[in-house]
């Protein structure tokens, strides 16, 4: 029960972590990109734009950062016998994500929000850029940990201890799924924020074309037009970001698919409830029943080779089925059930892999309505856009169910049960006192962030502060965004 | 110097670090509404951490997967004992986090006074509970021959630790009220140096007090050490130079205060890292929760390389943002200010 919950806590306290790390990585990368585009044009629509999607990143930073201090507590609190056994080299990442990431993400995000006015306006820029950076770096080295209990590299066994402990660091940092599973959250995060500003977008189009106009809300005309231009310049760069992120998404993902079906086999069979083994292998768009207890579920439409496809890149390749695994990992660990869980295995992928081709349709949607130039009025499109924004975060859940979930009943592929990682002397009491505690703050925080998100991402956008100037640089003055 | 030993120094280096640049924005956060008194004062107060307290936690975050990374054995056997304590932390440290940066993102009297509160109550409760924490460490608490904490939550809650949190509290109060003072000009200032006149001395009875029960708990005689001498010191120092009015070495006087407070624990604490009350022989210590060499050495090169580069734009943005603060900066109706251009909307 005390296992269950731990692993209950972890689950959603993770997946509520990363609704907002997304957002931060990609959206600092977007804000970065308009701050250099009003550098070089000296545009102010650009400058507005910088600071509308700006304070939109902070409102969300903030919640990622306290979110993700919950992580790292966690992994001693719930699972000290994981952190035990695989300190040495779990930590030694997670080190230097505080010490080369954190810093320079949290440092030149104060050093932006805050220095507007006291930096020179290049010096500013780079402020973002190493905010941006500092995301980048942060999620490489979580990925590289993460990796690692996906498929570990780069130890030997102490013959003191008994313990792994790591003896090649290049290992750990070249880890093939790492590789591949970074690029693919990266992608993500840049599809995830270029959804957000898409919809942020559209509905501000909306709005400017009086779709959403309530009574008694006149605007001049003009101020309409400003409006729609800007947030046509952002909408058309959300798209352009949009669909090349995606692709490659779709693409990296594929690609990761190879390369877990070779070191996880368990997490690609489950993923298509494929029980017996096969060759040539078909993918089944749906199913009805199936599981861990029903090997014989219905399956509807069935695509030739696309399974070969996905988990060899193989036309004719053959994937070995969960019940000769489980005879294989009984003979290799000995007695015990190595299969994970096949219902969320096969519907995450599923999911997943039908929510990245809604996202891809709507962008290709998009890009059709700017090369038409009728984006701006396109009634039907930015009312779905609005809404698509949910799409990305469905997406990236089911994407983490995927590769967690199919990672069971290990903690550590091959090292470490999941059970066996639990903290002993911490009692059920105790992680329900917990649970009620994180539920309690999270959802608070959920509430908050996404009221506050509405709410600045509704507001007019601000002008070019009106008592500006000039700066000693010869730029426009602009003043920070205090507390 | 052995690997293992290098890398408690470190340890203790960034926990000195975090209770030096968190400890004084702890201080403004607590004291931002009786320094600042009206709302252009509390937000002049805020303000002068704002661009700060964030990289300031980061210190925390780090002290936390150090120790996971050099000390598994440690991270393991603190962060489950510590279990309920820690969510309490987690909670404080979050509403804290969150306040300063929601605070300002809504017009309303009500909205503002209740994230002052969260404010106030987070920036309490993170220094006592890391004291409390801290001086368990040393104290000791029951962990059996497997290294797991045999106690409960209340078990946590003896007089050293409670304690220590309580002196850790009442330097961050005298280092925040030092902060503060030099950061701002006008009534903020004045009512900063009023605070850390009337804190400083008890700072410095609470310090002496420590001191003297850190030594008595460690045991070792009639040997004094010699941190905890200096750490009488600066805070007597730091008294001395609040009522002179030099603001600028009251700041270092507190700092100095704060740092070797802490050092004091780690100090007497090496080559133990958590002392076992159960038995001598179930103490955790630096060479039997330590990681392998050479994680170690990889580490000890990322330290190397970053901690300086780390200091070095630490030290740069709080140069960038030198300036004094004052509540005239921060006055509404918004439209005579131009700082709040920002927020202002256009409707």
């Amino acid at each position: 029960m005390t296992l269950d919950l731990a692993r209950w806590q972890f689950a959603l306290t993770s997946i509520n972590h990363f609704f907002f790390v997304p957002v931060t990585i990609g959206l600092a990368f977007l804000t970065a990109i308009l701050q250099t585009a009003w550098h070089r044009s000296a545009k102010p629509e650009y400058l507005r734009l910088t600071r509308f999607f700006g304070t939109l990143l902070v409102i969300n930073v903030a919640v990622g950062v306290v979110t993700g201090l919950v992580q790292e507590f966690e992994f001693g609190m719930n699972w000290s016998n994981y952190s035990r056994l695989v300190g040495d080299i779990f930590g030694a990442p997670l080190a230097m994500e505080g010490l080369v990431a954190f810093f320079l993400e949290s440092t030149f995000l104060g050093l932006w929000i805050f220095g507007w006015d006291r930096l020179s306006r290049r010096v500013h820029l780079l402020a973002i850029w190493m905010v941006a950076l500092g995301t980048v770096l942060s999620a490489a080295f979580i990925m590289a940990a993460n990796s690692w209990m996906q498929h570990p590299v780069g130890y030997v066994i102490s013959k003191a201890t008994g313990k792994p402990q790591l003896n090649d660091i290049w290992a750990v940092l070249t880890n093939p799924v790492f590789l591949w599973g970074y690029l693919h959250v990266l992608l993500a995060s840049l599809v995830t924020a270029s959804g957000v500003m898409l919809a942020v977008s559209a509905w501000q189009l909306r709005r400017a074309g009086g779709f959403t106009r309530q009574a008694g809300d006149e605007v001049p005309q003009a101020a309409q037009d400003e409006r729609t231009a800007i947030f046509g310049f952002s909408l058309r760069l959300s798209l352009v970001v949009l669909v090349p992120a995606i692709i490659l998404t779709l693409f990296v993902g594929s690609e990761l698919g190879v390369i877990e079906a070779r070191y996880q086999p368990m997490k690609i069979a489950a993923a298509e409830a494929q029980w017996t083994t096969c060759q040539p292998c078909s993918f089944s768009l749906f199913q009805i029943g199936g599981g861990n207890n029903d090997h014989t579920p219905t399956q509807i439409i069935q695509i030739p080779h696309l399974l070969s496809l996905l988990a060899t890149n193989s036309w004719n390749g053959k994937v070995i089925g969960l019940t000769p695994l489980q005879r294989q990992y009984v003979k290799k660990y000995g007695p015990g059930d190595y299969v994970p869980n096949v219902f969320i295995q096969y519907w995450a992928m599923r999911v997943m892999a039908y929510i990245a081709t809604l996202v891809f349709l709507l962008g290709i949607w998009g890009l059709w309505l700017m090369r038409r130039k009728t984006i701006a009025r396109a009634r039907w499109f930015l009312f779905a856009a609005t809404w698509a924004v949910i799409l990305p975060f469905a997406m990236n859940t089911a994407g983490w169910l995927l590769t967690e979930s199919g990672r069971q009943p290990w903690i550590v592929q091959g090292l470490q049960l999941t059970r066996q990682g639990v903290s002993p002397s911490v009692t059920f009491s105790d992680v329900v006192i917990s649970m009620v505690a994180f539920g309690l703050l999270y959802t608070a925080l959920g509430v908050l962030d996404a009221v506050l998100m509405i709410r600045y991402s509704r507001k007019e956008i601000a002008p070019v502060p009106a008592a500006a100037g000039t700066d000693e640089h010869g730029g426009t003055r602009v003043p920070s965004m205090l507390y | 110097m052995t690997l293992v030993s290098f890398w408690f120094a470190v340890i203790a280096v960034v926990w000195t670090g975090f209770f030096i640049l968190e400890g004084f924005d702890f201080g403004v956060g607590l004291l931002h509404a009786a320094a600042g008194r009206d709302e252009a004062g509390k937000r002049a107060a805020i303000n002068t951490i704002g661009p700060l307290w964030d990289g300031n936690e980061v210190w925390l975050i780090v002290a936390g997967a150090a120790m996971f990374a050099a000390f598994p054995g440690w991270y393991a056997t603190m962060f489950s004992g510590f279990y309920l304590a820690l969510v309490l932390l987690l909670g404080a440290l979050m509403a804290r986090g969150i306040s300063f940066e929601y605070r300002g993102k809504r017009d309303s009297a009500a909205w503002r006074n209740t994230w002052s509160g969260l404010m106030i109550t987070g920036s309490v409760l993170v220094p006592v509970l890391t004291g409390v924490a801290l001086g368990d460490l040393l104290h000791g608490l029951p962990i059996d021959a497997s290294h797991e904490y045999t106690g409960s939550f209340w078990t946590l809650l003896q007089p050293y630790g409670i304690f220590t949190g309580v002196t850790l509290l009442v330097i961050c109060v005298t280092h925040g009220a030092t902060f503060l003072a030099l950061k701002t000009t006008g009534p903020v200032r004045d009512r900063a140096v009023a605070i850390a006149r009337r804190s400083a001395p008890v700072t410095a009875l609470a310090v002496l007090a420590f001191a003297l029960w850190t030594h008595a708990i460690a045991g070792k005689g009639l040997l004094i050490n010699p941190v905890e001498i200096i750490a009488v010191l600066a805070v007597l120092a730091a008294s001395w130079l609040v009522y002179a009015g030099l603001e600028g070495w009251a700041f270092a006087a507190t700092t100095l205060a704060m740092a070797t407070v802490v050092l004091s624990i780690f100090s007497e604490l090496y080559p133990r890292v958590m002392v076992s009350s159960t038995s001598p022989a179930n103490n955790l210590t630096i060479h039997n929760v330590a990681s392998g060499s050479y994680s170690l050495k990889v580490m000890t090169v990322v330290v190397v390389i970053f901690l300086p580069v780390v200091l070095a734009y630490t030290a740069w943005t709080y140069y960038v943002f030198r300036r004094r603060l004052s509540d005239k900066d921060f006055v509404r109706p918004q439209s005579t200010a131009p700082q709040q251009q920002a927020h202002q909307q256009a409707h």
